[in-house]
């Protein structure tokens, strides 16, 4: 029997007297396709921080691929094959694109212990970080210093580097917020065509693409686990709809036509 | 459809073979870069009695250098680097006066192990933190060094110093001279070795992790970088760099007193570094270079003054540049390649809010004048009324001139400002 | 009374002379680092102003001593308001480095700038006969000029303590320190409350300043001399608390007394030795958020 690839056992975190985090289960299989939605202010982006290892928890603990990490640094979670985006693009903006994505490249592989030989002379990495440019589309970007692209853009980057880290899960933290509808397209195709061995956790408001995306579905509602189910029974359960999606109904709708 | 895609793909790989050349090139060695070499070499032929001036600058050179490391690359802020310096300085002198041991570069190779020792000990408590946290300990460990110098002035010798130290000849056979010829040429060797290490650094991955750490710290924890060890390590090489130059400062000028721990001489590389530019390698040379000649005739005319300068050249090269004079001179060729004449003149169309915040800062500017008039009358006016009867003359200059200074420099920011948010709109 | 008793009552009561002036002079460079995060260098700056306004006004315009600490501070802080208003506001978002030379810039021309007019040479300032002497305060005499120092302390910390603990304004400034977004989301003026405070603060260090000069002497470097006790009072008390301010205030000052009465030669080493403990075992200072 295999080890899911991410368990979250009885985590806890509490800000003061605030609990954001209550008593959170939660399983990712190899090759999930998960969506964690929740009203504002739910404790979803905390759920990630604290998976991550950004925050550590009052209780409870983390296991990836049978291992407990929860006393492990966010570093070296992220080394284990833990990789996120963020909700607001945490990007070296006063490099290049391309440099960017080689840091990602070289931080996963070790490179950057090397003090002595040139960046540049390992053609390997360049090669491998181009391909993720490729990938996105964003080669042309790829001498510009990202401060200099336009946020969409930017957020592509954001995601370069996450899949230049080779994870085994990939948390993905509203990756289509601030990006132009016109390419939001791009990131979802980008995301739907991952290798299917990652497992994917999306945190997204947009109903459409959560129906689209997941396999299966969490609802967190004031930081505990409310109910989880495929998008169906998810659709189908009115506590959810009063507690949620009542408010975005007409979407949730629109979901169901294009699913 | 097929040429078309063909096409296509050519293209790409165009765009792929630019981007991996540039990384790929970017650490060879251009030959502008000979240029700061060549001419320290001709500065010896050219001045032979003003070597003196040339190690002092020379050494500053490595001190920015070594500081370049940890702030330009790894974005360390520290006030107290002087600490390393001081540290290096006094190994070579303790080892000559109290050891008996006067070989010049195993006395360099000891400052450096000792140096570095002690940035990691200490770099290793303090970089944990950031911000204020850093430039507080980093500070405080110049001062207790320091203070630590002064309790046991048996040994170093306190505030007066451990005077008369003489090395060896250099491998037992080149004698330094009274004019320092030997000297530079040993200063300006070791400074070439130490520059080729730090530039391997810094276009080695490990260097580039420093830049990322630099801009995101965040983003390095999330892909895995173990950020604590990389600070540490290159505060440590930074801190052994800025020992051989102060070793090497105790070597040229046979003295050394606990002075080298001062605020005063952390806050000067500081300042050098900043002039020429940080995170460029070559700023450290401009920087020290420039600041050393500034100071060498400015300093010589009124020290005051000298001072004075130091404090309005920080500020201007907060507002006005940024990325020092290397930083200025690229970015000023760069504009005027990019944009012809037409946008010059769009520039100097000015809102008109902007008359309103020069009228401000003239009247503001007239205050601090008048004020530092009044406090200048020290010793001649006794009353208010007197004041106000004198006031054609002192302290009217004072706030005539307060005014203008005021209204001179915003005006020139406010240029500055309104240029960059057009470019801003245009791009 | 014996020996050692005598020595502790004396390290004690210069101690706490001492501090109320680390006290008065470092409070508003913690509210003001506190709201806005700005590395203010020039802080010494506005202390060293102050002083040399005493200095003249009670030498060269026979102002008396008292009145001449009040209009010390008012004047240093209209100055700093405009200079917080066309200088400093271009600098809250910038980098740490980038206020500390701003700041550091201003320190040298301000030092620059007095010594041309004054001299490098310490300044002491004429005292009122009250102030000179000593106060028998039953089983030991004090030198009258501490007690001062020491009453005018205590009284300032009264007076603070109120206005941030009991009025809306001070209400305002901690919700600001606590959470500066929060308090902008529900309506306070962030900008306005920092302007307030950053005058406050620039008048207190003033009076500091002038308060210092019997205490310290007087020069331009003490605008740099000291600002790296201010700042050590700040960060180990805690960005932007008043009860921090005050604990490291009193510790630090204490303890400088102390070891310089016990251990001359050890000099300035304690105060620093503490410092760096306090810092490694709580980063943030006595009171500060984490």
């Amino acid at each position: 029997m295999t080890a899911a690839a991410l368990e979250v056992r009885g985590l806890n975190r509490n800000f003061g007297a605030l609990k954001v985090t209550r008593d959170v289960d939660l399983t990712l299989e190899r090759g999930a396709r998960r969506a964690l939605i929740g009203p504002n202010g739910a404790g979803k982006t905390t759920l990630v921080n604290l998976i991550t290892g950004l925050l550590n928890p009052s209780s409870g603990k983390v296991v990836l691929g049978g291992q407990d990490i929860t006393a492990l640094s966010q570093a070296q979670r992220a080394r284990r094959g833990i990789a996120r985006t963020f909700q607001i693009n945490q990007l070296f903006r006063g490099l290049t694109v391309l440099e960017n994505l080689c840091l990602a490249v070289g931080e996963r592989d070790g490179h950057c212990n090397n003090l002595w030989r040139a960046t540049g002379a390992r053609r390997v990495v360049i090669d491998e970080a181009l391909d993720y440019l490729a990938a996105l589309r964003i080669v042309d970007d790829a001498l510009k210093l990202v401060r200099e692209l336009p946020y969409g853009r930017q957020r592509l980057v954001e995601i370069a580097i996450a899949l230049a880290q080779k994870p085994r899960v990939l948390l993905l933290d509203e990756p289509a917020a601030g990006v132009p509808s016109s390419e939001t397209h791009l990131i979802l195709d980008v995301v739907a065509n991952l290798d299917p061995d990652i497992a994917i956790l999306i945190i997204e408001h947009d109903m459409d693409v959560v129906f689209r995306f997941a396999r299966k579905i969490t609802v967190l509602v004031a930081g505990a686990i409310f109910t989880e189910g495929t998008p169906q029974e998810i659709m189908a359960n009115e506590q959810v709809r009063a507690v949620y999606l009542g408010q975005e109904g007409h979407r949730v709708g629109g979901g169901v036509r294009h699913g | 459809m097929a040429a078309s895609e063909k096409s296509r793909e050519l293209a790409a790989t165009g765009a792929r073979e630019r981007a991996a050349g540039y990384l790929v090139g970017r650490h060879r060695f251009r030959p502008a870069e000979a240029l700061p070499w060549l001419l320290a070499i001709a500065a010896f032929f050219l001045f032979p009695d003003r070597m003196t001036f040339g190690n002092q600058a020379l050494i500053m050179v490595m001190f920015a250098l070594s500081l370049d490391l940890i702030l330009g690359y790894a974005g360390i802020v520290s006030l107290g680097h002087a600490a390393f310096f001081g540290v290096g300085a006094y190994t070579v002198g303790l080892l000559i006066a109290r050891l008996d041991w006067s070989e010049p570069l195993s006395s360099l190779l000891a400052a450096a192990m000792l140096s570095g020792l002690i940035g990691f000990v200490t770099g290793w408590f303090i970089l944990r933190y950031r911000g204020l946290t850093v430039i507080m300990l980093t500070l405080a460990t110049a001062i207790m060094l320091q203070e630590a110098g002064n309790l046991r002035s048996d040994i170093s010798g306190g505030y007066d110093g451990l005077p008369g130290l003489v090395i060896s000849p250099l491998f037992g056979i080149f004698d330094y001279d009274l004019y320092g010829h030997v000297n530079y040429l040993y200063v300006l060797g070791v400074l070439a070795v130490i520059f080729y290490m730090v530039r391997r650094i810094v276009y080695s991955p490990f260097g580039q992790a420093l830049t990322g750490i630099r801009e995101n710290v965040r983003r390095m924890h999330a892909i895995g970088s173990p950020v604590h060890r990389r600070l540490v390590t290159v505060y440590t090489i930074s801190a052994a760099i800025a020992g051989v130059a102060g070793a090497l400062f105790t070597q040229t000028n046979a003295y050394v007193t606990l002075t080298v721990f001062d605020f005063d001489n952390s806050a000067k590389v500081m300042v050098m570094l900043i002039l020429g530019g940080t995170g460029r390698l070559y700023g450290a040379f401009i920087g020290a270079v420039v600041y050393m000649m500034l100071e060498d005739h400015l300093s010589k005319l009124s020290p005051t003054f000298w001072q004075f300068g130091i404090g309005l050249l920080l500020i201007l090269a907060v507002l006005f540049a940024p990325r020092g004079l290397l930083g200025l001179v690229e970015e000023i060729s760069r504009k005027s390649w990019r944009r012809g004449r037409a946008g010059a003149a769009r520039r100097l169309i000015w809102k008109g809010e902007h008359w309103t915040v020069l009228a401000g800062s003239a009247v503001d500017g007239a205050a601090i004048g008048f004020i530092v008039g009044f406090a200048a009358n020290f010793g001649q006016a006794h009353l208010l009324s007197e004041y106000i009867a004198s006031l054609p003359g002192r302290a009217l200059a004072f706030t005539c001139f307060g005014a203008l200074v005021a209204t001179a420099i915003n005006a020139i920011y406010l240029a500055f400002t309104s240029r960059a948010a057009a470019e801003d709109r245009g791009s | 009374m014996p020996q050692y008793a005598n020595i502790a009552v004396s390290i004690l009561f210069d101690g706490l002379a001492y501090a109320m002036f680390l006290f008065i002079t470092s409070v508003g460079l913690s509210v003001t680092m506190g709201l806005m995060n700005f590395v203010n260098l020039a802080h010494g700056a506005f202390a060293m102003i102050g002083g040399y306004v005493v200095v003249s006004l009670t030498r060269s315009y026979g102002v008396g001593f008292v009145p001449s600490l009040i209009i010390a501070a008012v004047l240093v802080a209209l100055i700093s308001v405009r200079f917080e208003r066309r200088l400093y506001r271009r600098f809250y978002r910038a980098t740490d480095l980038e206020q500390v030379l701003l700041t550091i810039g201003l320190a040298f021309m301000a030092i620059a700038t007095f010594t041309y007019f004054y001299g490098p040479i310490p300044k002491s300032v004429p005292l009122p006969d009250w102030l000179q002497g000593s106060v028998n305060l039953g089983f030991r005499s004090f030198p009258a000029y501490r007690v001062f120092m020491i009453a005018v302390g205590a009284a300032l910390i009264a007076v603070l303590w109120y206005g941030f603990e009991r009025t809306n304004v001070g209400a305002m400034v901690r919700a600001a320190v606590d959470n500066r977004r929060m308090a902008e989301s529900i309506g306070i003026n962030v900008d306005r409350l920092f302007t307030l405070t950053f005058a406050l603060g620039s008048g207190l260090a003033a009076l500091g300043g002038g308060l210092a000069i019997q205490l310290l002497g007087l020069n331009p470097n003490f605008a740099l001399l000291y600002l790296v006790l201010f700042l050590i009072v700040v960060a180990v008390g805690g960005l932007g608390s008043l009860k921090g301010t005050l604990l490291a205030a009193l510790v630090l000052g204490i303890i400088d007394t102390g070891g310089k009465y016990l251990l001359a030669d050890a000099g300035g080493f304690f105060i620093y030795a503490v410092t760096v403990i306090v810092l490694l075992l709580k980063p943030a200072g006595f009171y500060g958020r984490e």
